[in-house]
């Protein structure tokens, strides 16, 4: 009986990880995909060029996030790593980030025609514990882009 | 001050220019926040007290660069970029530069 209190308690971290983390990160998606319908008409170009209308108003918009990765997840990323391949784990949280830092950006600038020029960077800030271990491991995304309004009189 | 991240100011009319202007500021992390961080660490997701301090940084370093073209005579900053790196254990830098002009039509 007491072996398996103790199993129960040694594991109760990272299973609280797994069931928190993974409604977390269901919610989050759901609310990603919400805002994503309501900014379907603001269009995100990376190129410069743009159709040839006179422009109103332009100014700089930026949005960012930092997200991490739930203790289970990152357990079975660093399994991965002895094999290799894909790590499904890491492209959630790097999705997560970049979908997030964009709809920041969009919200920033409602009443805009389009966002041009957008470029977008992603950074590691983790800190490295004893040993080289990475205590945190987290990334911060920024999107940002010009966006511009057409003037209206035509 | 008109700010955009495209080589010009769309509808204006660049009459000067005054080269580079940048800002950069470096950041360590609060114990308090670093405490929290970890926590969150644990189930994942957003860590806002990161995301709260990097926007605040950015915040800043924009705002030395603005002086900066200020201080020139400039009305706007042209192609701006941004950039960040950790240089320490626990602390990024925020790197923000740009292309300072003076362009008409704008007291």
């Amino acid at each position: 009986m007491d072996i398996v209190i103790n199993l129960v308690v040694a594991f109760l971290p990272i299973l609280t990880a797994i069931i928190v983390g993974s409604i977390l990160e269901r919610n989050h998606f759901k609310s990603i995909r919400e805002r994503e319908n309501m900014f379907i008409n603001l269009p995100c170009i990376p190129s410069k060029n743009i159709e040839d209308k006179p422009i109103m108003h332009s100014e700089l918009v930026y949005g960012s996030t930092v997200v991490s990765l739930d203790y289970f997840k990152r357990f079975l990323a660093g399994l991965r790593n002895i094999v290799g391949g894909r790590v499904r784990s890491y492209e959630g949280m790097v999705d997560r980030g970049r979908r997030e830092a964009i709809l920041r950006m969009k919200a920033k600038c409602k009443g805009a025609n389009a966002i041009i020029n957008f470029r977008m960077e992603t950074s590691t800030i983790s800190k490295t514990g004893r040993g080289g271990a990475r205590k945190i491991g987290c990334i911060e995304v920024i999107a940002y882009g010009t966006a511009i309004t057409y003037s209206k009189d035509e | 001050m008109i700010l955009t991240n495209i080589d010009s100011v769309p509808g204006k009319e660049i009459v000067e220019h005054y080269g580079l202007v940048s800002g950069s500021t470096v950041r360590a992390k609060h114990v308090g926040r670093d405490i929290m961080a970890s926590l969150k660490n644990i189930v994942g997701g957003e860590l806002k007290g990161y995301t709260e301090l990097l926007n605040d940084s950015r915040q800043e370093a924009m705002k030395r660069m603005i002086s900066q073209a200020e201080e020139l005579g400039a009305n706007a900053i042209i192609n701006i970029r941004f950039s960040t790196s950790s240089v320490a254990q626990g602390a990024a830098e925020l790197y923000a530069y740009g292309t300072a002009i003076k362009i008409t039509g704008v007291e």
